[in-house]
């Protein structure tokens, strides 16, 4: 038999229909669905009087309205509406919904590992552009429209033309210091916020293997930013061991033979990928953007860039705009921009180990008085992992606000949000204009980056903060 | 859906890269549990200041460009969250088509799924474009997906490429979940096969 990618293998196993010249109809093995997308799509549903065919394999939560402070004083009377009519319609289509009461209640695609809803090999979509996410565990992930969710509600398929294969090897390790995040940034700056357009990309190589499921989830996750469709990681003992045990996935002897199952997914040796890149993981240092596209970041150790010294006319407009927008001169260190605000949170860095990371550069330490710092947990699992842990403490007693799940100030669709002209260092996926909130300044960081970010008043280099002799007094 | 054809209209030239579906379609807009009423937040905080007055340097907010019914715009159209928002306000503002160099994936698939033709040109024609718009303000393009071209009346003429399918259901205005249904008995059967 032909070696097979990853890719294609998962892509064989659910394509039910192929013809030439027309799209493939492909199986979906999980639907998630949140507030934000879904309205539209239980509505046209009404409107033809379809069903929803396989409600056991939808799973709802409630995320981006989410507030974080007092989580069932919903102040905004929309976005109220819009989390009242998820409920109604999960009640009328027969879906399970974690909903503000739930314990499982969080941001979407920390959820789905974290309840073992997430496997390998599975085909998984949601109206959300950051289901890549879930491509860390093997699964091929990728978020998809409304008029795209309603398919998937009536029909349990999607129709999709066969993306394109690329893989990243990123050889060596990550050096000391330097995280997923900084991993997933370095390689949007390099090659561009559309390399992938049209593939989807299986990330290998030895810093990969050598990366946890979150940190793998935090490169998927952003895999979008680059413009790829999906991004995938093979399946391998890290995988098995954060699944096993999990509320979703198979026990027992069925484990076994499910992991027997996800081993053969993995890409044969000799498979070619339609294009592959090579990157070395051990010239990495922490990131920090400077724009307002995820591609415009640099070095913590680097300045901010000179327009001119882009190669293009449409570069050096980008970044004019970027930098007028952001209010930044070229040829400023890095290190010497202050900032107001702190997200640490978000689907890209709102895990477990993130907060650990954030907390271990909090610990002893105090926040900034300039600064606003606050700590939102992806999940309510998460928030509370953290608080057995005492990590809430150590967040609190540095004088970082702990909130309630959700998706939060990512986006801004709760009422956390950066005011016209606040600079904020954020562990999210998007530096857009006004993402954050109108006028808002974005800079996009590694949990730990932020974390003494929030403590210095500007952003730091970590790796200086993480080595065993540094004395505290050079910092404060 | 409504099917699309052929087009003729006013293009706005929207001279950015890396137009996002946040600035699209801003999140606060994104409440709504309807698909209709999203074109007046189009463009949202480009065309109005935080006063809510209008900025008149943009674009769309030029009296030239106000009956604009394509868009012209540089590389990686669309890009960011997966907001079908973004094409329902590009739609109920009256844009038909979006003409770049490049689209962003997700973005590229909502508009065909709403009667929005993207078109995908080289950045040479591209810049060609800019230069004929910018250079007189009532420029306008035939957009005719039968043919698969793009034409002006001063003769330029560039031929786009298109998916066979995507093309043949916009051209119909054929709802896809329709289409699927037709293969009731293969999906039944994978699933009884699953189980």
């Amino acid at each position: 038999m032909k070696a097979r990618t990853m890719f294609e293998k998962i892509w064989d196993n659910h394509a039910i229909h192929e013809e030439a010249g027309k799209p493939s109809l492909l199986y979906i093995d999980l639907h998630l669905v949140h507030e934000v997308t879904s309205p539209q799509a239980f509505e046209g549903l009404r409107l033809a009087g379809r069903k929803v065919r396989r409600p056991e394999l939808t799973f709802a939560t409630m995320d981006h309205n989410v507030p974080t402070a007092d989580r069932f004083n919903v102040a905004d009377p929309i976005s109220r509406q819009q989390m009242e009519t998820l409920t109604e319609n999960c009640k009328e289509f027969g879906i399970t919904l974690a909903d503000l009461n739930s314990p499982d209640q969080g941001i979407v695609h920390v959820i789905g590992p974290e309840l073992g809803l997430t496997h390998p090999g599975k085909t998984i979509v949601c109206g959300d552009s950051h289901t890549s996410t879930h491509g860390a565990f093997g699964a091929l992930a990728f978020g998809i429209g409304t008029s795209e969710v309603e398919h998937v509600l009536a029909t349990q398929c999607l129709q999709q033309l066969k993306p394109k294969t690329m893989e990243v090897r990123v050889n060596g390790d990550l050096p000391f210091g330097v995280s997923a995040k900084d991993l997933i940034l370095a390689i949007i700056a390099k090659y561009g916020t559309d390399f992938a357009t049209g593939y989807v990309v299986e990330y290998t190589g030895a810093a990969i293997r050598n990366l946890t499921m979150e940190e793998r989830m935090t490169v998927c996750n952003m895999t979008i930013e680059g413009g790829a469709r999906a991004g995938l990681i093979a399946p391998d003992q890290t995988t098995f061991d954060y699944l096993k045990g999990k509320r979703f996935v198979p026990q027992g002897e069925d484990f076994l033979a499910a992991v027997g199952a996800w081993k053969q997914l993995c890409t044969d040796e000799g498979a070619q990928y339609d294009t592959c890149v090579e990157i070395d993981a051990s010239q990495i240092a922490p990131q920090v953007t400077w724009g307002t596209s995820p591609g415009m970041g640099t070095n913590i150790t680097s300045t901010v860039p000179d327009p001119e010294s882009f190669e293009t006319t449409a570069q050096r407009k980008a970044a004019q705009d970027a930098l007028a927008y952001m209010d930044l001169t070229p040829g400023t260190p890095m290190s010497e921009i202050k900032i107001d605000r702190v997200f640490i949170g978000s689907c890209t860095n709102g895990r477990i180990e993130d907060l650990r990371k954030a907390a271990e550069v909090a610990k002893g330490r105090k926040v900034s008085p300039s600064v606003h710092a606050m700590v939102v947990p992806g999940s309510q699992a998460v928030k509370q992992l953290a608080e057995q842990e005492g990590l809430h403490l150590v967040f609190q007693e540095a004088g970082f606000d702990w909130r309630e799940s959700g998706c939060s100030m990512c986006l801004a669709m709760n009422p956390d949000i950066l005011s016209e002209g606040e600079r904020c260092a954020s562990t999210s996926n998007r530096n857009f204009e006004g993402r954050q909130g109108r006028g808002g300044r974005t800079h996009l960081v590694s949990p730990e980056m932020a974390a003494a970010a929030a403590i210095a008043g500007h952003f730091v280099d970590v790796r200086e903060w993480k080595s065993e002799n540094a004395s505290k007094e050079v910092f404060q | 859906m409504n099917p699309f054809v052929i087009h003729n209209g006013l293009v706005a030239p929207l001279d950015r890269v890396n137009v996002d579906t946040d600035a699209i379609i801003p999140k606060q807009f994104l409440k709504r549990i309807e698909r209709s009423g999203f074109g007046q937040f189009l463009f949202y905080e480009w065309r109005f200041a935080v006063d809510g007055s209008t900025i008149d340097s943009f674009i769309l907010n030029t009296p030239e460009y106000k009956d604009s019914t394509i868009l012209l715009a540089r590389n990686n159209f669309g890009c960011g969250s997966s907001r079908e928002h973004a094409p329902w306000a590009l739609m109920d503002y009256g844009f038909r088509a979006v003409i770049a160099p490049s689209f962003a994936d997700i973005f590229y698939n909502n508009c065909f799924k709403n009667g929005i033709l993207p078109i995908t040109l080289s950045e040479e024609q591209v810049d060609e474009l800019f230069n004929r718009a910018q250079g007189k303000k009532d420029y306008h393009l035939t957009v005719d997906l039968q043919e698969q071209v793009v034409r002006d009346s001063e003769g330029l003429s560039y031929p786009f490429e298109v998916d066979s399918y995507r093309r043949y259901c916009l051209l119909n205005g054929l709802d896809d979940i329709g289409i699927t249904l037709q293969y009731e008995n293969k999906i039944a059967a994978y699933e009884a096969n699953r189980r």
